[in-house]
């Protein structure tokens, strides 16, 4: 680990000054994934700016039963809200599908967000990697990919975004609040994360320096109906194989609305727009959700490894709305 | 709001103020130093194990301010003023604690190298229930929850044990709450 | 009453649980530093330059030790440990550089920077059957012969109503003790001292002292606690080499831990297998011929031959018999012991396949097995001292009920999960080897016990405790035992099932000498400075009679399989034993469902997946390279029967940290074959393999 430097500003405008004045700062919050990437020398910051003393560690309801999730609220922390347990059941489901409780009470709101990928081949700085170091080449697209994504992948990075959190937000319609030289700033969880194309090593649609403040949630009763299912290859402190967050709204057996959206399938935690589209306003049944998932997955293109990710996103979203329509076999 | 680390000269170390135990400690660390390393290296409190050194095994849990973490992945420059409980504090002042002699009545261990992180994480999860927090097996999120040992085997998944004393730790915990 | 066959808690369940046991790293030791390990960035080539500038120019490092400046070691003693010596590469990862600074944080940045030029060769690193390179070694571990026959099994095979032939692979599987290995090592005044996490303190005393050219008693190897092994620490291993070259450079104690990642090959693992099963069988499941060709792999720095097919030898009928085992030798790190290595895999190969026979026949696999049980060796010949199999089949099938069985394979429904039951037999070998005890009785009435056994996590020291109360005939808390040090008389290894059978027979015989003596000392009156007496087994070893001894055992196991997603979970694993006598029943239980636990991560989660390209595995940490954990383990219970075999030791022990693992990964496969009708033959079963051939809902 290389030595670095450390400092606790007392404001965001201090944290965002510091990022900007030093090329090589980066912010530390929980530190899961930092430390451990500092340790294998895959991230060698310089300067750690610990945002962890700023005051963004409140869970506020917003009128009208939106949600603002401050940026350094514990995993743990948010899960158990009384607020988000009851209201926004899908984000604790999310959260309490992830890691371990040690990890979570450490684990922050953006930090998870921001988490990098755990591709085995970025984590090896022995091994060729796009994003790691861009132009070395991507030794997962004909490697071992069993893991890695069948959407939006390009032939630079085959990588996978690994957050539970996050699916969830973007099924959420969830908004990200950030600050960056350049003033505050929004941007809806569904476009923060990139897909791979020309630049992997460009993770997220952040600005340089940004800080993440806080997530957004905009109130959606219906989703207090919810269900967040996680293939994995272990019962429990697994990374995902595939995931699915879904909630659905009937209207006697009419999808009045939906939301879907998958994890481990992408660079992105990837929301189902057209499957969501290929349901609303149809009677709900189990064909019509294996046809919905059939018209989101039509755009995947499996790697050698990996095809299977097809059928069980597909069998997943077939599980999580039926259950939710209250047809499924228990 | 919390005390700040003092930066030494150079900028690469720190000197953090940090309670141990029930006892202070001042102590001037390289940045990069992490808890664990801290605890190990410079405090002599070797009850605290590294089994992999990336939170991926639970070894290195300890107590932070009463909840349980990984020690290995945080970096001690960032916990001045702050409280932390290893093994070697879990014991009551007349002896072993109920969930230290449940341990050892349950033969809930066998190479013992998981043991101090799996004996802070129950203590953490213990009080994570008391508090009553729910887990990815809970079934309904808005109800108390009861420790049952699906609940035990679910949030003590965070600590991997190769002996495989798995069934002896559910049960040793099991029995420490029921006493609680 | 007796000690032995009751339950004790570990002696050292308070220091383990207070954190007051120490580990290999964890002695205070003053101006102590700190080694790292540099990988090798190269799978087969030589080292042409070191540049170990930037390293040394990190504040703290200390030196940079590697082939052109590390000391000499003498050559011919264990080839994988003629470490930083010569420039070669013979695989991905070897440690070619170690780093020693003053602190860890100083080591490990050190390491990074420490730039190393190769010069490369092609490199082969995938196991095959076709892989041109395979040979027929001349014995296999550890020195059965390479291939044994037996009748004509061709002409057997082909006759036979009902044939089976199937192959069946397992990978690369990586032991992943919860201690790294790891060693501090100190010199002083010419005499080398380490506390280091090993399996065997006695045999590394012996190592290192001819590796560094010094008479043995010049050495001094510590092995108190070790956070487990599974027989990656059965012998002296790269650490402990290279901290004790590290401490001689700095002239300083050095710590050296291994990382996680480092762990992952170079120090050993399960080699890679590919098993071809030939069964031919009468219509009731009667196996005529039995055919079992094993292929594994090497190195090119030692030859390591799994005994993959020995299972096969002894384990069931046929009149037509026939083992083989082929090796490849790879670009890659040499393989070593891993629990029950050869009968591991072996088992789970066989006994897959007469799950399958058992099918093909419509014979109940129980039943089938019993069917084949046999009544003298069918590889050597001899009658077995004892051999309680089918009293474990029967046994276990009661307890799990598996009378009502309906063997029809993927029609059990409960909600979205698909329910099956599997069955497998188990053995593993009965042996003992030499070791040395000595007993002290001191003049206040109290005694104690040396021998240097190790205490891996089995229980060793708390069973050797409660033999050496019955053989004292004095109450056990007038004993005290002392192990884990080469100071004390020496033993064997924690490994081969062999611990407590060998060390309890040289503590036995050295606690009955005292008593002996005592009985002859005038008014039993024990001098000031006690009285000692020592004994060796080597002997009585030597002299025992040409026997086939084997522990026994059976194991079901209840899976479910998520019809929607292939995720399998374990219901219920229930191991039914016949393991001697059972000196503690509380940690006896333990190493058993310990042994069968790691049979259903190796049946459902492990996998070292190697990379070609760069001829390493490219999951070498705990979050990509999977462990059972808490929530994979449901109910899992372990019995015995009662089993008196005089043919054994002294103890009557058979030895118990081996065979909860042989079999268990086959009855879990044979579960979900039952549960889906889908045979997965290559481990581990993982979602991906069931998905798309999983029985419409």
């Amino acid at each position: 680990m290389k030595a670095f430097r450390y400092h606790r500003p007392a404001d965001v405008a201090e944290a965002v000054a510091l990022l900007d004045a030093e090329p090589a700062a980066a912010y530390l919050a929980g530190g899961t994934n930092l430390v451990d990437l500092m340790k294998l020398g895959v991230q060698r910051p310089e300067l750690l700016v610990d945002v962890t003393g700023l005051p963004l560690d409140t869970v506020e309801v917003l009128p009208g039963g939106g949600l603002r999730i401050g940026a350094t609220v514990r995993n743990s922390d948010l899960a158990a809200d009384p607020v988000i347990r009851r209201e926004h059941p899908l984000l604790s489901r999310a959260l309490l599908a992830g890691a371990s409780g040690q990890l979570r009470n450490l684990a922050t709101t953006a930090g998870n967000l921001l988490q990098r990928t755990r591709c085995v081949y970025f984590q090896d700085t022995g091994k060729a990697c796009n994003k790691r170091e861009p132009g070395t080449g991507c030794a997962a697209r004909h490697g071992q990919n069993r893991d890695l994504a069948i959407l939006g992948w390009s032939e630079l990075c085959v990588a996978t975004h690994p957050s539970d959190l996050a699916v969830a937000l973007v099924a959420l319609d969830a908004v990200v609040e950030a600050h960056d030289p350049g003033g505050a700033r929004e941007i809806p969880v569904a476009e923060l994360h990139r897909t791979p194309g020309e630049h992997p090593e460009r993770e997220t649609s952040l600005p340089r320096g940004a800080l993440i403040t806080a997530v957004r949630v905009p109130p959606l009763p219906f989703a207090r109906r919810c269900t967040y299912l996680k293939a994995r290859d272990r019962a429990s402190f697994a990374f995902a194989v595939g995931s699915v967050a879904a909630a659905l709204d009937l209207d006697g057996d009419t999808v009045r609305d939906v939301r879907l959206a998958y994890g481990a399938v992408a660079h992105r935690p990837w929301r189902a727009y057209r499957a969501e589209e290929a349901l609303r306003g149809r009677p709900f049944t189990a064909e019509l959700a294996a046809q919905a998932a059939d018209a989101e997955l039509a755009a995947a293109r499996p790697l050698p490894h990996n095809g299977f990710k097809v059928p069980l996103i597909r069998n997943l979203t077939v599980r999580a709305l039926t259950t939710l329509a209250g047809t499924a076999p228990r | 709001m919390r005390e700040s680390a003092k930066p030494t000269e150079d900028g690469w170390s720190s000197t953090v103020t940090l309670t141990v135990n029930g006892t202070g400690h001042n102590l001037t660390l390289d940045n990069r130093t992490t808890l664990l390393d801290a605890l190990r290296e410079r405090l002599a409190l070797t009850g605290s194990k590294k089994g992999c050194d990336h939170g991926q095994c639970g070894s290195c849990t300890v107590l932070l301010d009463g909840r349980r973490v990984k020690s290995c992945l945080i970096l001690a420059v960032t916990l001045d003023g702050r409280t932390v409980v290893t093994v070697e504090g879990l014991a009551d002042p007349t002896g072993l604690s109920p969930l230290q002699a449940a341990f050892v009545a349950h033969d809930a261990f066998q190479c013992g190298y998981c043991t101090p992180g799996q004996l802070c994480s129950a203590r953490g999860m213990l009080d994570e229930v008391a508090r009553g927090w729910p887990s990815a097996v809970t079934g309904d999120l808005t109800a108390p929850v009861e420790l049952t040992d699906a609940e035990v085997r679910e949030r003590m998944s965070g600590n991997l044990c190769r002996c495989a004393a798995y069934p002896n730790i559910v049960a040793a915990i099991r029995d420490a709450a029921a006493a609680r | 009453m007796s000690a032995v066959g009751r339950e004790h808690p570990r002696l050292e369940g308070p220091d383990k649980v207070t954190g007051a046991a120490r580990y290999a790293v964890e002695y205070p030791v003053d101006g102590v530093a700190y080694g790292w390990v540099v990988p090798a960035a190269a799978t087969r080539g030589r080292i042409t330059r070191v540049d170990v500038a930037p390293a040394l120019a990190v504040p703290g490092v200390l030196d940079v030790l590697h082939h052109g400046n590390a000391p000499r070691l003498t050559p011919g003693v264990d080839d994988t440990l003629f470490l930083l010596q010569e420039p070669t590469v013979h695989y991905r990862g070897e440690y070619v550089a170690v780093v020693v600074a003053d602190s860890l944080e100083a080591a490990r940045e050190g390491a990074r920077l420490v730039r190393i030029d190769y010069d490369t060769q092609p490199h082969s690193t995938v196991l095959s059957e076709h892989h041109p390179g395979l040979y027929r070694p001349d014995t296999v571990n550890p020195g059965y012969p390479t291939d044994t026959t037996d009748g004509d099994f061709d002409a057997g095979f082909a006759a036979a109503e009902v044939r089976l032939d199937a192959t069946y692979r397992t990978p690369a599987y990586h032991n992943n003790p919860m201690e790294p290995h790891a060693t501090t090592a100190q010199w002083r005044n010419g005499r080398l001292l380490v506390h280091d996490s090993t399996q065997g303190s006695t045999p590394v005393q012996a190592t290192l002292a001819q590796l560094f050219g010094l008479p043995p008693e010049a050495v001094r190897v510590v092995a108190e606690h070790v956070g487990g092994g599974f027989g990656s620490k059965g012998a002296a291993k790269a650490p402990v080499v290279l901290a004790a070259l590290a401490a001689r450079q700095v002239d300083r104690p050095v710590r050296l831990a291994l990382t996680r990642q480092q762990l992952f090959g170079p120090l050993g693992y399960r080699t890679p297998t590919i098993q071809r099963v030939r069964l031919g069988a009468d219509a009731d499941g009667r196996i005529a011929a039995i055919c079992h060709d094993a292929i594994s792999q090497t190195s090119g720095v030692h030859e390591f031959a799994e005994q993959t097919a020995v299972y096969t030898r002894s384990m069931y009928a046929g009149r037509h018999r026939r083992t083989t085992h082929r090796l490849a030798r790879l670009d890659v790190p040499t393989p070593f012991w891993m629990r029950a290595p050869g009968e591991c895999p072996g088992a789970y190969a066989l006994e897959s396949a007469l799950d399958e026979l058992a099918s093909a026949c419509g014979v109940d696999p129980v039943e089938l097995r019993i069917r084949n049980d046999v009544t003298v060796d069918p590889d050597s010949g001899q009658p077995f001292s004892s051999r309680n199999l089918v009293a474990c089949l029967r046994e276990g099938a009661r307890r799990f009920d598996w009378a009502d069985r309906d063997p029809t394979p993927g029609v059990r429904r409960l909600g979205r999960w698909l329910i099956g039951t599997g069955v497998a037999g188990s053995s593993y070998p009965a042996r003992s080897r030499a070791a040395a005890a000595a007993a002290t009785a001191a003049p206040d009435g109290t005694f104690e016990v040396r021998i240097n056994a190790t205490d891996i996590g089995t229980g060793a020291r708390t069973a050797l405790w409660q033999v050496a109360a019955d053989a004292l005939e004095v109450p056990a808390d007038r004993i005290t035992i002392r192990i884990g040090d080469s100071d004390l008389p020496p033993a064997g290894v924690a490994g081969g099932s062999m611990g407590t059978a060998s060390w309890s027979w040289a503590v036995i015989r050295a606690c009955q000498g005292l008593r002996d003596r005592l009985r002859h000392v005038p008014g039993a009156a024990v001098p000031a400075d006690g009285l000692t007496v020592e004994a060796s087994t080597a002997d009585e070893v030597r002299a025992q009679r040409p026997l086939a001894r084997y522990a026994y055992g059976a194991h079901f196991v209840q899976v479910r399989v998520d019809a929607d997603t292939g995720e399998i979970r374990v219901d219920r694993m229930l191991g039914m034993f016949a393991v001697g006598r059972v000196v503690n029943p509380s940690t006896a239980r333990s190493q058993l469902i310990g042994g069968m636990t790691m049979g259903l991560s190796m049946a459902l989660h492990e996998e070292g997946l190697l990379d070609e390209r760069y001829g390493d595995w490219v999951n070498h940490d705990l979050a990509t390279y999977h462990v059972s954990a808490c929530a994979d383990i449901e109910r899992i219970e372990a019995y015995w029967l009662p089993e008196e075999d005089p043919e054994l030791n002294p103890a009557g022990v058979k030895g118990i940290g081996e065979i909860g693992i042989v079999g268990s990964a086959a009855a879990v496969a044979n579960a979900v074959h039952h549960a889906t009708g889908v045979r997965v033959r290559d481990l581990p079963i993982r979602l991906d393999k069931l998905l798309d051939r999983l029985p419409a809902g």
